[in-house]
């Protein structure tokens, strides 16, 4: 059978022969990717110097889908490939997009590492508090007492707050949002392109099938509907009291935007001292 | 020994990091590890002088993954580990091998396993070296025996990875990597380096993982030719295929047979005195310098010894074994581990010769007489 579709838009962002992609319906990653596109095309990058990175899972998928050079590493491994992409040339656009698991758990060290650095990547970290590829086991962002496949109880393990870790690791641009405000989110990215150094944008993202049905969120709208409930915009706020907790409220907002040096000056800035000598 | 050139005395260390920059070697990640320190520790002095970035990693984990990174970013990269690092970056060397990322890790072998003696010389990673990570791949493996080599073979060390795009494991040990001897640098207009392979077709033709005589040129970050690189079993186009018997098939013999089809072009092997031998050694690294003595004693003792050294370990000379089992009696392997190499010979001449191990451990190299008295007692149950 042929379909006879007119061109999209936004086709030009995506590898067209590599769609349909992966992703379960009513997964939150699709809005992600929208955002992410969108920003892009909001601000005019050149794809041919902006680099997707991403690591292992359901959000690691996304550098396979975009249009550009774009890497798919090994788990947990996206901030340092992209970190020596970085440094080795300094004129691309670097972004790592991959998931909490990644990022946090076995990613967890060359995420707080980089921060401290300031390498001047944007990291948007898709938080949908499970493994999702895996068949939904307990991860770094698992809130206390929720059911996953490796915790059939409830979860006794307190969660990453990942904003905070973020924060306190030296990241100059940190904000929160879920896929319900996906202009809100849009505009984020664009900020955290635009900003120099380590930038994070953590995206709570619905995962109805392997996180949601076993947590009374069987069906996409539910999840986007307890965002619209309970979501709270704070801008400015500490990260530290921006924990998230079962049937609680979400915050979310931008909390962090300052100004560092970073890695990438500190190299030029020493080539330029010895060379002088 | 040659003389041309500038003349200096170096450790194996150093020479190793001047051979790199040589190359073109302009970006290095590592992280501190006895006794491969010295190789960063100069790195990070040299590189900024060169225009280079140098950057030490949270782990060799990170390291092994900022160079593939640096790599697809366009730059010649390196590292360097000793054992226990060299574990942590195997699965990352795996992503290398299946993406087909030039890059080069100078491993400076000391006694395992596991933590084990920090400070003392071992030569128990060569089987990590071509196996450490998981699933069918191939690597280049290369051994050398004195701070001249380190220079002069760590340049080949790039080449060969940028001409087969492969990582490469430039396996030292710790008696090479601190020993200092006179090095002589030659003109660097004397000094042949291989550039990456870069495509010349428009983008929309441009099939990154194809190869054209082996090897498909490379398109890094920037260039315009928007690669997707995955470690997933990927097509010529670069796209995960991950339930396509056809894809995986072609995927492994590629990046398997560009390197075996090509042994014979990337073996190094110097032989001494084996011309009419009727005893072989077997040896690399620091070891082959206690060999090549031991063979000198047992000329001078009327026995046919002779010493054939890996300069190149992996791909495994097979062939020149299977050739060489049939003119000498007795191969002797002399390795610092407990029978790695010598595996690999014994299953190379294919029966047709007796393949004996002398082991040594302790974290120290064989002494020379102790390989001497092997020959001897060899030589008198002939």
């Amino acid at each position: 059978m042929e379909i006879n579709a007119t061109q999209h838009p936004m086709d030009k962002y995506l590898r067209a022969d590599r769609i349909p992609h992966i992703w379960c319906p009513g997964c939150g990653l699709g809005i992600v990717l929208n955002a992410f596109l969108h920003a892009i095309e909001e601000l005019k990058i050149d794809l041919d110097k902006l680099a997707v990175v991403s690591g292992i899972g359901c959000t690691g998928r996304i550098a396979g889908y975009i249009n550009t050079d774009s890497y798919h590493t090994t788990h947990g491994r996206a901030i340092p490939f992209a970190t020596g992409l970085k440094l080795a040339n300094p004129e691309m656009k670097v972004v790592v997009i991959s998931g909490d698991g990644d990022l946090f758990a076995i990613g967890g060290n060359h995420f707080i590492h980089a921060a401290r650095r300031n390498i001047d990547i944007t990291v948007i970290g898709v938080n949908n508090y499970n493994y999702g590829m895996t068949g939904g086991q307990l991860g770094p962002t698992t809130p206390l007492g929720a059911r996953t496949t490796t915790t059939p109880y409830g979860n006794i393990e307190h969660p990453f707050n990942l904003c905070h870790v973020a924060h306190a690791a030296g990241a100059v641009y940190v904000a929160r949002w879920t896929v319900l405000h996906a202009v809100r989110l849009k505009n984020s990215i664009k900020e955290a392109l635009n900003k120099k150094g380590f930038s994070f944008i953590e995206v709570i993202a619905a995962c109805p099938t392997t996180f949601g049905r076993r947590n009374k969120m069987p069906d996409a709208l539910d999840e986007m509907r307890f965002y619209r409930e309970h979501s709270v915009i704070k801008h400015g706020i500490d990260p530290a009291e921006a924990n998230i907790e079962m049937g609680k409220e979400i915050v979310v907002g931008k909390f962090v935007d300052i100004e560092k040096p970073t890695f990438n000056d500190a190299v030029e800035e020493l080539k330029r001292k010895v060379k002088k000598k | 020994m040659k003389n041309k050139g500038e003349v200096k005395f170096w450790n194996g260390s150093i020479a190793i990091a001047e051979g790199a920059i040589a190359a073109g070697c302009r970006f290095f990640a590592g992280y501190p590890i006895t006794p491969a320190s010295d190789i960063a520790e100069y790195m990070a002095l040299r590189l900024p002088q060169e225009d280079g970035v140098f950057i030490q990693m949270e782990d060799e984990i990170a390291s092994i993954a900022a160079l593939i990174g640096a790599s697809w970013g366009g730059a010649k990269a390196m590292t360097s580990t000793s054992g226990p690092g060299f574990s942590l970056m195997q699965e990352n060397i795996g992503l290398a091998a299946a993406t087909e990322t030039p890059l080069v890790i100078a491993e400076v072998q000391r006694a395992g396993p596991s933590t084990g003696m920090p400070t003392l010389v071992g030569q128990g990673d060569v089987m990590q070296a071509r196996w450490g990570s998981h699933g069918d791949y191939e690597t280049i493996v290369i051994s050398p025996s004195s701070p001249q080599e380190s220079f002069d073979l760590v340049i080949r060390a790039f080449n060969l990875a940028e001409l087969y795009r492969v990582p490469v494991i430039f396996l030292t040990d710790e008696c090479v990597a601190h020993m200092y001897e006179r090095v002589v640098v030659p003109p660097k207009e004397e000094i042949e380096v291989v550039e990456r392979l870069k495509p010349n077709v428009p983008p929309e033709e441009y099939m990154p993982f194809k190869p054209i005589n082996d090897i498909a040129p490379m398109a890094t970050a920037g260039m315009g030719y928007r690669v997707h690189v995955t470690g997933l079993t990927h097509n010529e186009k670069g796209y995960p295929m991950t339930t396509s018997p056809e894809v995986q098939e072609w995927m492994v013999r590629h990046i398997c047979d560009k390197i075996r089809r090509n042994e014979p072009k990337i073996r190094d092997i110097e032989e001494y005195r084996m011309e009419d031998a009727e005893i072989a050694i077997v040896a690399f690294g620091i070891t082959a310098r206690a060999a090549k003595a031991a063979v000198k004693m047992a000329r001078r003792h009327r026995i046919k010894a002779g010493l054939i050294r890996l300069k190149t370990i992996w791909p495994f000379p097979e062939p020149y074994f299977d050739n060489i089992a049939d003119s000498v009696k007795k191969i002797l392997v002399a390795e610092i581990n407990y029978g790695q190499v010598k595996l690999e010979v014994e299953r190379s001449v294919h029966g047709k010769t007796s393949v004996e191990l002398i082991p040594k451990f302790g974290g120290e190299p064989h002494k020379p007489f102790e390989i001497y008295e092997k020959i001897k007692e060899v030589k008198n149950g002939n």
